[in-house]
């Protein structure tokens, strides 16, 4: 079905690098920033087992933020490089949707982050795989694997906090009263994802939210936690409208680049 | 004809074990004193890889490029991987984790002195894969051999897995070395910082050593602190030279009759007093770590919790 | 002190196929399906392996070392159990 909705827009595609160049770049700022986030877990897991595996999706999401960086800049074709894209654009420039922005507070909050994200990059990959943009679907095709376990990850974690102790549940529940309403953005296209999806470089979201909601469905089944019933989704991010957050990020993030301008590391 | 073949005690089969490079394994018959030091020492080692985390992983945040990122992330991921495996391996002596965690968390066990000293520029992080690694390495490759299996075995992991932090170390200092007037003087910078308390890594001298005998004894230790040391200088002073950068010693010096380099006086007094609690980020390091286990206790907890009501779920399903 | 210490296992990695799983090493998980997905995490990192065992520790039970002589040392003089042990004219082939 999807394949022949696509058929003639691989040449569409091609000769828009200026419409797909902004969504390849929002693609890797997303999973910079996740990967940014994970990473300031390294060595304070709470327990080394789990350390560890934080620190294998994060450095998932790097190297998938790397490819698509490399990705944008060949398709901008100015001569600029993957760090020149993440290092040297502000804020404002930043295309990451909020929720990966916000910062990790207890592991419930990071665990329900990635629940989030996770379900929806997966299933987001899973039809990009199959698209007409022959280097997303590259990038795509790698990343699915990587984004199937962290899914898998995330959602027992949050089965185990929300079937777990009174306290887990506790922080699960503060969880989702401060980060459900990032959840929508997800899945609200921009102007330009619309434009990618007419002509058929993006899937419809809509076509993503059937299994997205199943799964959910059951994670929470299984948690014991009633699904949260606020539908408000707070947008921005996507279109460089930030949380105070990513501002004190991306001076960590860019403060060697910003300091020493122009040298090789 | 009458033997006098002598009966031989347990430990004397136990060393002569040992003295035939025969491996001991978790259930055979060992001194208390062998339990008790290689308990000692492997939780020491284990303690150290996880506390060493913290210096390096102040940097992951703020790596200059994303390749040097997800090098940093995934070496500081290996050393979490490496405090693993050698907890594993003491476990075998009949200890748990969380008591030797609550040890260290207590102040009672220590860990290497050099994650006390902090990480001030990227540099630190070229000096901490070249030099400190470097150290450790020469500590940890005769300890493949160790007499004790489980301990021996996880050297090995560690080992195979350790031989690319070095060379990133050095690739950093490398490019530092290459590149601008002030990536020079950044290297050079963190090169005097971080030279002394690396040649502290090896312990004290051997005359104020007393353990010392007695571990090579067992073979749970190979070569002295003074030799090791020794090798380590020879090791690394050519290595500066290449780099185009100087030791902080103006002792160091190439002596022809020994064929090594004589090196000066390590401060002892600093090195004693980092030992004692006083360096500078001791009392960080060791809250860092606290605090993590603190609040993963919830945690934890829940994770027990879950699988305790989903395996009585299913017991009642069966 | 051990209230959220979770239950040791033990790890078995079959680093190819064809190959036997082989132990690897412990590590700690609340349950089995945690304890598969972190030794993916902590002893697959490097291709090490393609499928994983996990055994709860306290479910193996070994042979007691004090018992090595009379367990293993009989087997020492059955060398007729080894091909080496007879003797097959050079003009025999495939055998």
């Amino acid at each position: 079905m999807l394949t022949q909705d696509l058929s003639g827009t691989k040449a569409a595609a091609a000769t828009e690098p200026s419409l797909l160049f902004p969504y390849v770049l929002q693609l890797a700022d997303t999973s910079l920033i996740l990967a940014h986030r994970l990473s300031e877990w390294c060595g304070h897991g709470p327990i080394l087992e789990q350390d560890l595996a934080m620190a294998n999706i994060a450095l998932d999401l790097l190297g998938e933020a790397r490819s698509y960086y490399q990705y944008a800049a060949e398709l901008e074709g100015q001569g600029r490089t993957e760090d020149d894209l993440a290092y040297l654009r502000s804020a404002v420039e930043y295309r990451n949707p909020l929720l990966v922005e916000q910062p990790n507070g207890d592991f419930a909050h990071t665990i329900l982050r990635q629940f989030l994200f996770d379900n929806f990059h997966y299933h987001l990959l899973r039809k990009l795989k199959d698209g007409p943009d022959a280097q997303l679907a590259a990038i795509a095709e790698k990343s699915v694997k990587e984004a199937a376990y962290h899914l898998k990850w995330s959602s027992e974690w949050v089965i185990r906090l929300g079937d777990g102790t009174d306290e887990s549940r506790k922080r699960l529940d503060k969880a989702i009263a401060t980060l459900w309403r990032f959840a929508g953005e997800l899945t609200t296209p921009t102007a330009a994802e619309t434009a990618l999806q007419e002509i058929g470089v993006l899937p419809d979201y809509a076509t993503l939210l059937p299994e997205m909601q199943a799964h959910t469905e059951h994670v929470f089944a299984e948690a014991n936690v009633p699904l949260p019933t606020a539908v408000f989704a707070q947008l921005g991010g996507k279109t460089g409208r930030h949380s105070e957050h990513l501002g004190y990020l991306l001076s960590e993030l860019q403060y060697m680049q910003r300091t020493y301008p122009g040298l090789t590391w | 004809m009458e033997t006098l073949e002598k009966v031989l005690t347990p430990e004397e089969q136990f060393q002569a074990r040992i003295d035939a490079d025969i491996r001991i394994e978790p259930k055979d018959w060992m001194p208390d004193a062998y339990r008790k030091t290689l308990i000692r020492q492997i939780s020491q080692h284990a303690h150290s890889e996880l506390v060493g985390m913290l210096p390096e992983g102040n940097w992951i945040t703020r790596a200059p490029s994303l390749k040097r990122k997800s090098i940093l992330l995934a070496k500081v991921q290996d050393e979490a991987g490496h405090g693993l495996y050698l907890y594993s391996a003491a476990e075998t002596l009949g200890t748990t984790r969380d008591q030797m965690l609550a040890d260290l968390h207590s102040g009672k066990a220590k860990y290497s002195s050099i994650f006390n000293y902090p990480t001030l520029s990227w540099a630190d992080m070229g000096c901490v894969g070249w030099l400190v690694d470097g150290a450790a390495i020469l500590n940890q490759v005769p300890l493949c051999r160790t007499s004790y299996g489980p301990y021996a075995r996880a050297m090995v992991r560690v080992c195979k897995e350790e031989s690319f932090h070095q060379r990133q170390g050095f690739e950093i200092m490398q490019t530092l070395c290459e590149g601008a007037p002030e990536q020079k003087a950044m290297a050079q910078e963190a090169l005097n910082r971080w030279w002394w308390p690396t040649l502290m890594m090896f312990g004290p001298k051997d005359e104020d050593s007393p353990n010392t005998a007695q571990s090579m004894n067992w073979r749970i230790k190979r070569f002295t602190n003074d030799e090791l040391r020794q090798k380590f200088v020879d090791m690394m002073v050519p290595q500066a030279e290449f780099l185009g950068l100087t030791v902080p010693d103006e002792k160091v010096k190439w002596n022809e009759e020994r064929q090594a380099y004589d090196f000066g006086e390590v401060n002892w007094d600093e090195f004693w007093s980092v030992v004692k609690g006083n360096g500078l980020c001791n009392h960080e390091r060791l809250q860092a770590r606290v605090q993590a286990h603190e609040e993963g206790a919830w945690v934890r907890e829940a994770a027990n919790a879950h699988a305790a009501k989903r395996a009585a779920r299913e017991a009642v399903a069966a | 002190m051990n209230q959220s210490e979770w239950p040791l296992w033990e790890v078995f990695i079959r680093s190819k196929q064809g190959l036997d799983h082989k132990h690897v090493g412990s590590l700690h998980a609340a349950d089995a399906t945690m304890a598969v997905q972190n030794a993916r995490d902590v002893y697959t990192r490097r291709l090490e392996g393609v499928s994983i065992w996990v055994v709860e520790s306290k479910h193996i039970h070994a042979s007691n070392p004090d018992d090595a002589d009379a367990f293993f040392d009989p087997a020492a003089d059955k060398v007729y159990r080894h091909p080496t042990f007879y003797e097959v004219p050079d003009s025999i082939k495939h055998m």
